[in-house]
């Protein structure tokens, strides 16, 4: 390579440090406003004292408690009700000749377009004479029977060979012993994606949540923090960058520590 | 018995399918031919009615320009942002993983978080933005306030988000790039530039068609934070198709008219389906 040539990494290695650094700044900036006095929030001074009064206050003006306590039922009461099901119609769709399957495969793929958020309209009608508006099952029910999940599981269960099914049905195993013993514990990295997505997806989703729940008891973690962040609750920079760091801190440190894996299980679902 | 079992097994999925997807958008186009029902006048067959009201709506072909405009100017520079981030991390970079975890943070983050962090940057006078103009001796603007600037605000923080999520299917296509390519282009001594453009890029064109159709359906998606920075306004200038439903719906209560704008979008989301899908037959898509 040319004296240019070798000059020209150095160059991109400062540019590509630079443009890390833009991207984590509104988060540093948020880091900065929650741990120092109001006072602070607009001027940086090294020498400014650090204080956590941001975080308690945040947290008697806003139910995080609650909040927080909602979020964790509905991620794992939709995560846990989705593996079921969408274990039991990947096996269907992967090792049962059924007539009508492909059909029924297709109409399942449907719901990858349509994801429920597209429906509020309708959904919320149903969820009405369902008598579940303002309910934690109310927010979960339209994602449960997960389209990207059946697809996903069908894809792993085909891989695993007809062979070790037979060895099983030998055994005496019968059809679900069988969907139990050998093709759940052959698909765990499968599992692993899947949850890791459904979770951040779940935590994270809001325009459905906003418009099924009413009131406290039932608000996740992004509805509340919504109604504290607006403009109009006039509280003050530091104190929302407090709430919005509290909301966001059990996926942050989890991303943190599993960065690897949730970058393969995010690569994973945007491909399908 | 492999029917009974079949079907036995798909049953539970199958009815929450049906009923929160099939059946929800099946009534939203018979709700789009009747009008909204009150206590006086209850709904009625109207036909084609609520869509002549929509193709007379100003406010509809604004966000649906809107929408546009977003796609137009999110899309392309979150994409060659990701791809430069891809091409940057998949070398040898000191503190790589660092730099790696930097771009893909936004990703892991909740919209209505990420506009939480950047309405600050918005504020007029103490706002960021705001700030360094103020070093500059620039005047104050009201960024989210002013119809011309709102709605570049919002696609600003969405490249923001996304290209990093962009990132990783780049950098998963580069890993998969035979090294002697570099190699033999080295010997013929070709610049890094000329490489890239005639060899990576090309290359690269899969992906780069797969994420684009992938991030034009998220584009009607992306609407939360629009709750959080400008609700719309002013005056629907950052307003998206998904949030005017929900303006309409929850705000109006006028359900019928909401149902025809959703049967727009479900239209719209149909036809980037067919264009996804025959990319995916031509198999151009990333494996």
């Amino acid at each position: 390579m040319s004296a240019a040539g070798r000059r020209a990494p150095l160059l991109e290695t400062a540019a590509a440090w630079l443009l890390a650094l833009l991207w984590l700044s509104p988060l540093l900036y948020a880091f900065w406003a929650a741990f120092h006095p109001a006072e602070f929030a607009t001027r940086f001074d090294l020498l400014a004292p650090l204080s956590v009064e941001n975080f308690a206050k945040a947290w008697t003006y806003a139910p995080f408690a609650r909040h927080l306590l909602n979020t964790v039922i509905l991620v794992t009461m939709i995560l846990s009700v989705q593996l079921v099901l969408c274990t039991l119609a990947g096996y269907a769709f992967a090792r049962f000749d059924f007539a009508g399957r492909d059909i029924a495969f297709g109409f399942v793929l449907v719901q990858l377009l349509i994801m429920p958020e597209v429906l509020i309209v309708e959904n919320y009608r149903i969820m009405s004479r369902l008598g579940l508006v303002d309910t934690i099952l109310g927010i979960g029910l339209p994602y449960m029977a997960s389209a990207f999940g059946i697809f996903l599981l069908r894809q792993t269960f085909k891989t695993v060979p007809r062979e070790l099914e037979d060895a099983a049905r030998v055994e005496g195993c019968s059809f679900l012993g069988v969907l139990w013993r050998v093709y759940v514990p052959l698909a765990r990295p499968t599992y692993l994606a899947y949850g890791l997505v459904s979770v951040s997806y779940h935590w994270n989703n809001f325009l459905w949540p906003l418009i099924i729940t009413n009131t406290v008891n039932t608000r996740p973690l992004t509805v509340g923090l919504a109604i504290f962040g607006a403009p109009e609750s006039g509280v003050d920079w530091g104190v929302i960058s407090a709430g919005t760091i509290m909301a966001v801190a059990p996926l942050l440190v989890a991303f943190l520590l599993f960065q690897r894996q949730f970058m393969q299980s995010f690569m994973q679902a945007g491909i399908k | 018995m492999k029917h009974v079992y079949g079907w036995l097994l798909l049953t539970p999925a199958a009815i929450l399918l049906v009923g929160f997807t099939h059946y929800p958008a099946a009534a939203t186009l018979f709700d789009s031919l009747f009008s909204t029902g009150t206590v006086v006048r209850p709904s009625r067959f109207v036909g084609l009615g609520n869509y002549a009201a929509l193709a007379d709506d100003p406010i509809f072909w604004q966000v649906l320009g809107n929408n546009f405009w977003f796609a137009l100017g999110t899309i392309p520079t979150s994409i060659a942002l990701a791809l430069l981030m891809a091409i940057w991390v998949n070398d040898r970079l000191p503190a790589r993983a660092l730099v790696r975890m930097a771009y893909f943070t936004p990703t892991v983050l909740p919209m209505i978080a990420v506009a939480n962090l950047w309405l600050f940057f918005y504020t007029p006078q103490i706002g960021l933005l705001d700030q360094i103009g103020a070093f500059f001796a620039a005047p104050s603007h009201n960024w989210l306030g002013d119809p011309n600037t709102a709605l570049a605000c919002t696609m600003a923080m969405v490249i923001w988000k996304e290209a990093g999520f962009f990132m990783i299917f780049y950098l998963a296509a580069l890993q998969s790039l035979a090294p002697e390519l570099e190699e033999a282009a080295k010997m013929e001594g070709a610049s890094r530039w000329y490489f890239f453009r005639r060899v990576t890029f090309p290359l690269l064109m899969p992906t780069t068609l797969f994420v684009m159709v992938n991030a034009t359906i998220n584009s009607f998606k992306l609407v939360d934070h629009l709750f959080i920075l400008t609700k719309g306004g002013p005056d629907n200038a950052s307003s998206l198709l998904l949030y005017y439903i929900y303006q309409v719906a929850f705000s109006f209560f006028d359900t019928a008219y909401a149902s025809t704008l959703t049967v727009v979008l479900l239209v719209l989301l149909a036809g980037l389906a067919v264009v996804q899908f025959q990319l995916v037959e031509r198999r151009v898509h990333y494996r």
